[in-house]
């Protein structure tokens, strides 16, 4: 489904990611995890899109297409989703609006109907059941105000609604009180079917007590620098990432595309 | 010199007409003011960008126009302009109550308004019939706030006189639903001038909410030269809306002058989105202590629109409030001035003066001034103000994309988002709605504009 070769990513003429190779295939849960500034939201930002990242070297395939030739709303649209870990507050905008205006566009690249209001907000209502999110904040603007654990459920509700193929989930997890967190785990765990991939981009492996990958990586000087099963994250728990550096290059988990 | 008078010929010109053909018999003191006001104009000159005041803002298109007046007197609705006015009557949907007040091309339209009112002391009717009822407030408030001794645009208009509206409302008395004043301009062969003018008197502890609309058919070419004068009595609430959605090829100068007692509360919500070059001057004088005003203001230019503000706070005696926000939206090569002066006078101790602009930028093209000025000639004064101008935030424009937006899309939503905060401020909810459609497909984004979902 997703297919990462020798990726290389500068940001302001810094060379962040130096050949990251990566594959996932669908139903798979993919943890990738490394320390603070490793550049694992460099990764997460470039597969979504963003224009402030230059891919310099390698490629990204996405069922089987150049992900990096398309435009973030076309990526969106493929079924390619990317939680921020850090939502974006957009004043004026009400969020129920922001998302219906999102999930419509996308049903109209899939041929689908759009949702009137009354439909949408059943959807909206239900969803936001799911992710235990007070039914008020569908009409206040765009994470405007909301606390750290509420702009995470934003984007869990967000991914909930435009049902993705692909979703990256960028520190998705990272502080959160024990109730977000089990409401965020909840969310990805229902969120599993044999027809989506999920990306868990994280350096606490708290997350992974709830959730469990079939593969975890450690991303580190730019690269993947091992890559192991779930047991892998435990190991790293109790060690840290100092010791990863000594084991040199490791093969990636899964090989060959999807 | 002989072209400055060239460039006022035209007007004093339709004084001589409008004094021989036209005017009823009127009262002297109406007459003595035009007298007045039409010698102020023949000594005055109209600005130009050499005037401090109006550096950035040309009115060289206008002074050079020949426009007409327009004399005839039956304010037959052209069947063309009918859609014109069903639109405006869409801007208050289900205006049940709302007493509407429409003058066409000058003229009082008394089949396409709800008049005259007349209750419990509650006045609202065309200027040319309350001069003639002598309405004793008119005399009393008419032309004493609105400064034609310095302004020529005011001047002429003052000497030229006509129509328009007045709204009295008697001391404690409470107006619940809104009334609604619409000036349209209609098209005609010739450029044409029309010179509306409004006049508004609240009582002691009264309230009420004043609508002002300016509307011209799609192809007018007119010049609409407003003076509107607000006059609020001690403890009186007045929220006026002035809602400038004149045509393509409209100019529009106008002059608002709001005169505040003790403890009165003025809220101004200005909405211009129209003609191809507007100036708008809202001058508020706290006269009485505790007096509160609130200035909202949304601009909108597109194209080669030109759109001008200048807002002046007069705090003359102690304990004054003032708050103001106007927000501006410039796509194109569209241009906006905005200047913004408080004064505060000396003795005018705990004045408190808040003012904001900002300015959104959608293409490279577009361009703004902005400028405060201050004035303060009081210790014991809070003042604050700021200016800025920016264009759409990047990671705003990524997320909103990365949801399945396209770029236009995204961008609509986002300016939408910008002008937001002013347009939630507006307590008519049919108003608000109608505001933000008109906001969008000013913006001819294709992003259909809805607040909720
Ligand atoms: N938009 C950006 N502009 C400049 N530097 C950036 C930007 N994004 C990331 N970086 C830099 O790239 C490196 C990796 O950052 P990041 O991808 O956020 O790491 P992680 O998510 O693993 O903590 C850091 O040194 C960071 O300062
Ligand atoms: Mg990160």
């Amino acid at each position: 489904m997703l297919e990462i070769r020798n990726l290389h990513v500068r940001v302001d003429r810094q060379e962040i990611l130096k050949g990251v190779d990566l594959s996932v295939k669908p139903g798979e849960v993919h943890a990738v995890m490394g320390p603070n500034g490793s550049g694992k939201s460099t990764l997460a930002q470039v597969l979504a899109g963003h224009p402030a990242y230059t891919v310099t070297e390698g490629k990204v395939l996405f069922e089987g297409r150049n992900l990096l030739e398309m435009p973030p709303e076309a990526r969106a649209r493929e079924g390619v989703f990317l939680a921020f870990q850090y939502p974006v507050e957009i004043p004026g905008v009400a969020n129920a609006y922001f998302l219906k205006a999102g999930l419509n566009e996308i049903r109209a690249h899939r041929g689908l109907p759009e949702l009137d209001a009354i439909e949408f907000l059943q959807l909206l209502r239900e969803r936001m059941r799911f992710v235990e999110m007070d039914q008020a904040m569908a009409n206040r603007p765009v994470n405007e105000g909301f606390s750290g654990g509420e702009k995470k459920r934003n984007e869990i509700l967000q991914m909930a609604i435009l049902e993705p193929r692909l979703a990256i989930l960028d520190e998705t997890d990272s502080g959160l009180d024990i109730d977000a967190l089990r409401v965020v785990a909840n969310g990805i765990n229902t969120m599993r079917h044999p027809e989506r991939a999920m990306l868990l981009v994280t350096h606490y492996q708290r997350v992974l007590n709830y959730v469990t990958p079939d593969y975890v990586h450690v991303l580190l000087g730019g690269r993947i620098a091992l890559s192991g099963g779930k047991g892998l994250a435990l190991e790293l728990e109790a060690k840290g990432y100092d010791w990863v550096k000594d084991e040199g290059p490791v093969p990636v988990a899964a090989e060959g595309g999807s | 010199m002989l072209q400055v008078a060239r460039e006022k010929e035209q007007f004093l010109s339709a004084y001589e007409a409008l004094q021989r053909n036209v005017l009823p018999p009127e009262p002297a003191w109406l007459r003595e003011t035009r007298q007045r006001a039409l010698t102020r104009f023949e000594d005055l000159h109209f600005p130009t960008t050499r005037d401090e005041d109006w550096k950035y803002t040309s009115v060289a298109p206008i002074v050079e126009t020949p426009f007409q007046p327009i004399l005839d007197g039956a304010p037959d609705l052209p069947e063309a302009d009918a859609a014109r006015l069903t639109r405006v009557r869409a801007l208050a949907p289900d205006a049940r109550g709302w007493t509407q007040l429409v003058i066409v091309d000058g003229r009082v339209a008394p089949n396409l308004s709800s008049l005259p009112v007349r209750r419990d002391g509650l006045v609202v009717a065309g200027l040319s019939e309350a001069v003639q009822t002598q309405e004793a407030a008119v005399e009393s408030h008419l032309a004493r706030y609105a400064r034609y001794e310095t302004n020529a645009f005011t001047a002429i208009n003052t000497a030229l006189i006509r129509d328009g509206a007045v709204v009295y409302v008697p001391d404690g008395y409470i107006v619940e639903e809104p009334i609604h004043v619409v000036f349209i301009a209609t098209s005609r062969e010739a450029p044409t001038v029309v010179h509306p003018r409004t006049l508004v008197i609240t009582g002691t502890g009264s309230q009420a909410v004043v609508i002002e609309t300016y509307v011209s058919a799609q192809d007018a070419h007119v010049f609409s030269n407003a003076v509107t004068e607000l006059v609020l009595g001690d403890g009186s609430v007045l929220s006026h809306y002035r809602l400038m959605l004149e045509g393509p090829s409209a100019y529009h100068v106008a002059t608002t002058q709001v005169h505040q007692a003790c403890d009165s509360a003025y809220t101004s919500y200005s909405i211009a989105m129209g003609a191809r070059l507007a100036r708008n001057d809202l001058n508020v004088l706290l006269d009485g202590e505790g007096a509160d005003c609130t200035l909202n203001g949304l601009y909108v230019a597109t194209g080669t629109q030109h759109v001008d503000h200048h807002t002046s706070i007069d705090h003359a005696v102690p304990h004054g409030t003032s708050r103001q926000l106007y927000k501006g939206v410039l796509d194109g090569r569209g241009r906006a001035v905005f200047n913004g002066m408080i004064r505060v006078r000396p003795g005018a101790q705990k004045s408190d003066a808040h003012q904001i602009n900002r300015n959104l930028l959608l293409s490279e093209q577009a361009i703004v001034d902005t400028k405060p000025q201050l004035e303060i000639l009081a210790d014991d004064v809070r003042c604050t103000h700021g200016a800025a101008i920016g264009q759409l935030d990047d990671d705003m424009l990524f997320y909103a994309r990365s949801r399945g937006m396209g770029e236009q899309t995204a961008r609509g939503l986002l300016t939408y988002g910008f002008a937001a905060e002013l347009i939630e401020r507006i307590a008519i909810q049919t108003l608000r709605e109608r505001l933000a459609q008109l906001l969008m497909s000013a913006l001819r984004t294709g992003w259909e504009a809805k607040v909720r979902p």
